[in-house]
């Protein structure tokens, strides 16, 4: 026997996530979301949350979708463009934004899942990103402090899970995944193909399931390119 | 006239050398990939996670999973990696990534970067752009040397929100190629008909004129 996380959908992961929740979804631009759970969010109707991702989706995919219905109060992301309907709610102050460089959000990330409560970054020294927050000065160089994060959920996609958890993402779907992953008190892993445990190598294994309480194989995956650039074939 | 964005890509596409792992920001940096010189191997990074960026697919291959951080369809090459966005800016900071070409909206002749935010215009954040400036060790700007109302762009301090502050090394703009010098933007090179008058019309940081001054050569 083996521990199973599985739950039957996309609904069942995330009933419990009430409205105000701290939710951190992963994904790139369009690249690598959690769809299913995103659309079974929407439709439940949960609301006043903060989000925490790297992007803001588009108008009609991605977190934009939870937008449109007002369900975001507040966004914390490094790149926030193509979004009319975010622009509209950011300008109206109906919605709240936090913009973090990059990398300091994914290490923010990384950090959470690794139990260091801050890191000294150098991303934002000098800039406005670094009002009101503490600084470390090491061999004449000065550092802005920054904390892991306290999560409530995270919602992750990966290409392949096993009913233990054990994740394997696919290409640069892998991006900030694997990192939210492991900074949600609550991990959420909606999956292209769901396995029985030992039919993933255990050398292959991107995310190890501990980090994981809740998994699923999801369907009807759009996968929607933001940028279609192509070449003539040779 | 003096040079054109595909002739500032080629002019910094000279800076590579074998072996470099390069990251190109969005705009005239991307350019730069198409004018890597013969017998030259660099590797380019993409910082939502890929070393080892390949050409745009061909119709019909593209896929949804595989993109740079430009959000472009794009491919891996023989030999590419694929990695988390922590470990892809971990790479970055601890000065793994030899060159970084990026854009612009204004440099100080200090270094100092604004190219993420316009105040009272809509704010879209600054991505990656300064976790690169923070952490590189050889920043490029390439850029046009005036703005659309034809101001200096090369400027004694930045009017903008910065991005980061003493990080760029060199700019090249559409006049010349300018290193950051203590004694602010040292002209090195001038496009080809581009006289030494204009570039001092335009620049309005401080501007020292290279003894061995030459022409660009593309």
């Amino acid at each position: 026997m083996s521990i199973n996380k599985v739950v039957a959908s996309a609904d069942e992961a995330i009933k419990d996530i009430p409205d105000g929740a701290t939710i951190m979804f992963g994904g790139f631009g369009l690249c690598g979301l959690p769809e299913n759970c995103i659309a079974a969010l929407v439709k439940k109707g949960t609301t006043n949350l903060t989000c925490i991702s790297n992007n803001a989706g588009v108008d009609d995919f991605g977190i934009g979708l939870m937008l449109h219905k007002k369900q975001v109060k507040k966004m914390i992301a490094s790149y926030v463009g193509e979004n009319a309907e975010f622009e509209r709610q950011l300008l109206s102050g109906e919605l709240e934004v936090e913009l973090i460089p990059q990398g300091t959000l994914a290490t923010r990330c990384l950090i959470a899942g690794y139990g260091i409560p801050f890191v000294p970054v150098l991303a934002g020294v000098g800039t406005e990103v670094a009002i009101g927050k503490e600084t470390l000065s090491r061999n004449g160089k000065e550092y802005l402090i920054e904390e892991a994060f306290d999560a409530s959920f995270a919602i992750v996609k990966a290409w392949k899970g096993d009913t233990m958890g054990n994740l394997i993402f696919k290409d640069t779907a892998r991006n900030f995944n694997p990192l939210m992953a492991m900074a949600g008190k609550i991990t959420i892993a909606e999956v292209e193909e769901l396995v029985q445990p030992g039919e993933l190598d255990p050398n292959m294994i991107h995310t190890p399931g501990i980090y994981v309480h809740r998994i699923f194989q999801g369907s009807h995956y759009e996968k929607r390119i933001e940028q279609r650039t192509v070449r003539k074939a040779n | 006239m003096g040079l054109t964005k595909e002739q500032i890509a080629q002019r910094i596409s000279k800076e590579l050398k074998d072996g470099y792992y390069v990251n190109l920001g969005i705009g005239i940096p991307t350019l730069v990939a198409n004018y890597i010189p013969e017998g030259i191997n660099v590797v380019l990074q993409s910082e939502n996670g890929l070393l080892g960026m390949g050409p745009f697919p061909e119709e019909g291959k593209e896929d949804a999973d595989l993109i740079n951080a430009g959000k472009q369809t794009i491919t891996t090459l023989p030999g590419s990696a694929i990695f988390d966005s922590a470990m892809s800016f971990g790479m970055i900071r601890a000065g793994k990534v030899h060159l970084t070409v990026l854009g612009a909206m204004e440099v100080a002749d200090n270094g100092d970067i604004a190219n993420w935010k316009i105040p009272n215009k809509m704010v879209k954040g600054m991505g990656g752009a300064m976790d690169l400036v923070a952490a590189a060790k050889n920043i490029i700007v390439a850029m046009q040397h005036t703005n659309p109302k034809g101001e200096s762009k090369l400027l004694a301090q930045c009017s903008l929100p910065l991005t980061g502050i003493k990080c760029v090394t060199k700019v090249v703009t559409d006049l010349g190629v300018f290193e950051i010098t203590p004694e602010g933007f040292k002209c090195v090179e001038h496009a080809p008909d581009v006289s030494i008058e204009e570039i001092k019309a335009k620049t309005a940081g401080r501007l020292v004129i290279a003894q061995d001054l030459k022409p660009v050569a593309i």
